[in-house]
């Protein structure tokens, strides 16, 4: 193999294999270090400046970050990265003077955001430093959007919501709000320098099937209804209610079913358990309020009398695996009919831009979804640019705020006349050593083996009984303090310097988890069999030296490093340092740039 | 030395061997000396062999003298039985402990002054006796401990670190286990484990005493430019005559990528010793033959490395005394107070 070349970004970043997994790349194990050291103001700034939306995301993300934690493949549970990042900012203390300055004076650009959730707002945020003037334009009277109307308060509290949407629109963003874009065709007249279209994927789907239209009334749109539940034109529903679909707004709503006084919810699914779309806390938390999921039922008609529905047929399936993939086929049991009054229909939503005209030279694709390049988010018409939902479909709000990054520095590459590809800012990384002292080290190296800590949540009942009461309680500082030592800080990198090392042994002798070999170089798959521990993970890197004195090379499989330090502590000549990585991603107006 | 001790986490995929055990369960305490010091990769090869060859760790009596060497029967088997004797002396106490319970596996680790200065007469004489265990001398030719004087190993005209010649002849302490009648007699590098695993498994198996003499580079005193005990001069005047591979009753002898001739001895226990041969003319079988081989390289400046000599079928301590088969400390009053009619007895045959 040849040698590794570790200036190239990408090499130690994908070590921080949560900082890699995130979309907006979040630098955690710095984060996390922070919160451990309590300094909890500067953990929320650092979050807040990659992902925008801590207080949000602390309590909602999709958490890319955890199954890539190495925790997961050196033990089993991941580092709840989800819930440290709550904790710095429940933790918070003034944030005032860390956030960026925006000029007074602008820079005579206007640009145009249409659509104020996640997207939106965290582009503003990126280019109003710069002094952009930039224009908010939403239908509903306030800004958030579906981080507002289709995630319930007893998920995310609405003042913790406000607070991050305040904070942005504060700082100097001219808000449309109650102001619906009809026509993007009239707005482009209006001759802003850029548009952002972030106004998500806004259209619940719908099912077809026998008996639908009759029972209209009786049957909701999952998203709507959540809407609808957020802006409180509803607070209550009757009856038996069924939820149908797997995903995480399914999850939502049948909880929120249950707090507005459902006699019964029951979720029907049409796949099977393993494969829902839902995170697996969103399902373990609607478990635990007793909600049954029920699996391999896809509906075949709502059953209905005199107007009134009855409830719903499901057919009996059952998974079969067939090259690797899911496929189901009757299972032979007879139908299943479950009574229900209500129907909520959470089975996936799409992008929906009725009102953009088709003849604006902005191209949609065969699935109605707008036609763009994937790094600079830019639309068949060059003054368009798309971010979050309303780009690639429905993904999380952890998208939206990297998308709006990487739109932000094309919106802004192209006010300034430059090309969106070749002026790019590029990647970067930085190293600095951690060693201290003779022993001492700049980071906790210490592993501890700890299983990752419960989070405490209110009690039942208190939680059932409103739908404004947030379920999860969060780490106090004590138990925050505790996770935060999980974190094997995947950042402070094993960097090898060949022109020192004797080839003494000591590092292999002592690393508790057979990551470093010496040995004669040979092609990839030779090589990875023949180590000290096999390495069977291809997705993990092999680190390697150039030759060494005896012809040999160091390999280290990166896989279940521990980042312990005990092979830089270990060597007598410090070929091993361990040494800090701080990956830039390019971003308009970040600390780091 | 680092305060940092080794995490328990161990790669999930560490392989467990014919005794459940794994790699891991065979280490020791964190080690005390210093970072890269040579007895720290020869503790890691002990660990690794007894892991390999599936030994109950409790079985293990452990006993070294004074020095960096002898501190380091705390860095492996921690659930063994261990004793760290007085300086020189590890020879006297590992007698009695293999002569009270036969059925102990004995490892022995000394260094050069413990073995070659102050023990020197119990070494002679242990090697003599054939006490059945495994006899380690960690050799960094200096006085590590009392901040790098030369060792009575140290070769003449070797230098010190500030570049003064050592003035005397060393004592070559695997010579002398081949001149005093050692029955396996090996020379090792620290920085070879390749070599050095094997040749350690094949010393524990052994019957009888098993001596090999480790190279061990003392990173802090004995490691420059000058030195005939450093890393960079092993590496350069290595000269690896014999390689063992020992072959246990259920390892699957696989195509080998080593070079030499082969050849394969059985050892008392079943198993068998697989010899690669590199140097035509060496015979690990023939005594006088090996003394004078090594002797004549190391006149050149060479260090003649592998299974110098092996008779597999001596006869230990205990055959040589034709003790009971039952270890010592198992019998009972019983069976050690005859009575007095045959003491009577014993008594009137001398009259």
């Amino acid at each position: 193999m040849i040698p590794t070349d570790i200036r190239n970004p990408d090499y130690f970043h994908k070590v921080v294999d949560c900082q890699w997994a995130c979309p907006a790349h979040t630098p955690v194990p710095e984060y996390i270090r922070l919160i451990a050291q309590e300094r909890y103001t500067e953990a929320y700034m650092l979050n807040w400046d990659s992902n925008v939306f801590p207080g949000v995301l602390g309590r909602t993300c999709d958490r890319p970050c955890e199954p890539a934690c190495r925790r997961v493949r050196t033990e089993e549970k991941p580092v709840a990265i989800c819930r440290l990042k709550r904790v710095a900012a429940d933790m918070k203390g003034d944030i005032a003077a860390y956030l960026p300055r925006v000029p007074q004076k602008k820079n005579g650009k206007r640009i145009a955001l249409i659509g104020a959730g996640p997207a939106s707002l965290a582009v503003a945020r990126d280019l109003l430093p710069l002094g952009y003037e930039v224009h908010l334009f939403e239908k509903d009277p306030v800004g958030g959007g579906m981080m507002r109307s289709q995630i319930p308060a007893f998920r995310l509290p609405i003042e913790v919501l406000e607070e991050e949407v305040d904070l942005i629109l504060n700082m100097g963003v001219e808000t449309h709000f109650g102001h619906e874009i009809t026509s993007m065709k009239a707005l482009l007249d209006e001759d802003y320098d850029a548009y952002f279209v972030g106004t998500g994927a806004p259209r619940g789907r719908d099912l077809d099937l026998p008996g639908r239209q009759e029972v209209d009334d009786y049957i909701h749109i999952g998203i709507d209804w959540l809407s609808s539940v957020a802006f409180g034109h509803t607070d209550s529903i009757s009856g038996k209610v069924i939820v149908m679909g797997g995903g995480n707004t399914a999850m939502d709503c049948c909880r929120t079913s249950l707090r507005l006084g459902a006699e019964s919810v029951t979720v029907v699914v049409r796949s099977a358990f393993e494969v829902m779309k839902a995170s697996e806390w969103e399902k373990e938390d609607a478990m635990r309020e007793g909600i049954p999921i029920i699996n391999n039922r896809p509906p075949k008609e709502f059953v209905h009398e005199n107007g009134k529905l009855k409830g719903v047929l499901f057919e009996c399936v059952k998974p079969v695996e067939e090259d690797g993939r899911l496929k189901y086929v009757p299972s032979g049991e007879p139908d299943v009919f479950i009574e229900a009054d209500h129907i909520l229909m959470a089975i996936g939503q799409d992008n929906h831009c009725p009102w953009i005209e088709r003849d604006i030279g902005l191209e949609f694709d065969k699935w109605d979804c707008p036609v763009l390049d994937d790094v600079t988010f830019q639309s068949t018409h060059p003054k368009v640019f798309f971010g979050g939902d309303s780009a690639f479909g429905p993904e999380n709000i952890i998208w939206a705020s990297a998308h709006a990054h990487q739109a932000a520095i094309s919106i802004h590459l192209f006010c300034q006349g430059q090309d969106l590809k070749a002026d790019r800012p590029p990647e970067g990384v930085n190293l600095v050593s951690t060693k201290m002292g003779v022993h001492e080290w700049a980071y906790d190296s210490e592993h501890d083996p700890s299983s990752r800590y419960i989070v405490p949540l209110v009690e039942k009942q208190t939680a059932l009984a409103n739908v404004k009461v947030e379920v999860e309680l969060g780490f106090d500082a004590e138990l925050g303090a505790a996770e935060a030592q999980r974190c094997l800080n995947c950042d402070v990198q094993t960097v090898f310097t060949e022109s020192l090392c004797i080839e003494c042994d000591a590092c292999v002798d002592i690393c508790p988890m057979d990551c470093i070999t010496f040995t004669q170089n040979l092609d990839e798959d030779q090589l990875r069999q023949r180590l000290t521990a096999p390495a069977v993970n291809p997705e993990q890197d092999l680190y390697i030296s150039t030759d060494l004195p005896t012809g040999r090379v160091m390999v280290k499989d990166e896989d279940v490093c521990l980042h312990c330090g005990l092979c830089a502590e270990r060597c007598p000549t410090n070929a091993w340092d361990m040494q800090r990585s701080v990956v830039h991603v390019p971003q308009l107006g970040s600390f780091s740039e | 030395m680092t305060f940092v001790a080794k995490p328990r986490t161990h790669h999930p995929r560490l392989p467990v061997n014919e005794i459940g055990l794994t790699r891991r369960d065979y280490e020791g305490s964190v080690s005390t000396l210093c970072a890269g010091c040579g007895h720290d990769s020869v503790s890691a090869a002990i660990v690794q062999a007894c892991a390999e060859l599936s030994m109950p760790p409790h079985r293990f009596a452990k006993v070294s003298g004074i020095g960096c060497s002898s501190k380091t029967p705390s860095y492996f088997l921690n659930k063994s039985h261990g004793f760290n004797s007085v300086h020189g002396r590890m020879p006297s106490v590992i007698t009695g402990a293999n002569l009270a319970n036969r059925d102990l596996f004995c490892v022995g680790v000394s260094g050069d002054g413990d073995s070659a200065s102050i023990g020197m007469g119990q070494f002679a004489h242990i090697v003599r006796r054939r006490i059945n265990m495994l006899y380690i001398v960690d050799n960094n030719g200096t006085y590590g401990l009392t901040k790098g004087q030369f060792s009575a190993t140290n070769d003449k005209g070797s230098t010190n670190k500030k570049g003064v010649p050592n003035l005397y002849e060393p004592i070559d302490l695997a010579s002398m286990a081949l001149q005093l009648g050692a029955t396996f007699v090996a020379r090792s590098f620290s920085g070879d484990k390749r070599q050095l695993v094997p040749l350690l498994k094949a010393g524990l198996r052994h019957r009888g005493m098993a001596f090999i003499d480790v190279i061990s580079p003392c990173v802090a005193f004995n490691n420059h430019e000058g030195s005939t005990k450093s890393y960079d001069h092993l590496r350069q005047f290595d000269h690896n005559v014999v390689n063992a591979d020992y072959i246990g009753d259920h390892d699957e002898i696989t195509a080998d990528y080593q070079p030499g001739t082969i050849e394969d001895v059985s050892m008392p226990d079943g198993t068998t010793l697989r010899l690669y041969k590199l140097e035509d003319s060496f015979d690990p079988h023939d005594r006088v033959g090996a003394l004078n081989y090594v002797q004549k390289r190391q006149q050149e400046g060479e260090v003649v490395t592998g299974l110098l000599y092996i008779d597999p079928d001596a006869s230990d301590c205990h055959e040589i005394l034709d003790t009971v088969h039952t270890p010592l400390n198992e019998l009972n009053e019983t069976d050690l107070c005859p009575g007095a009619d045959n003491l009577d007895a014993i008594n009137a045959s001398f009259r």
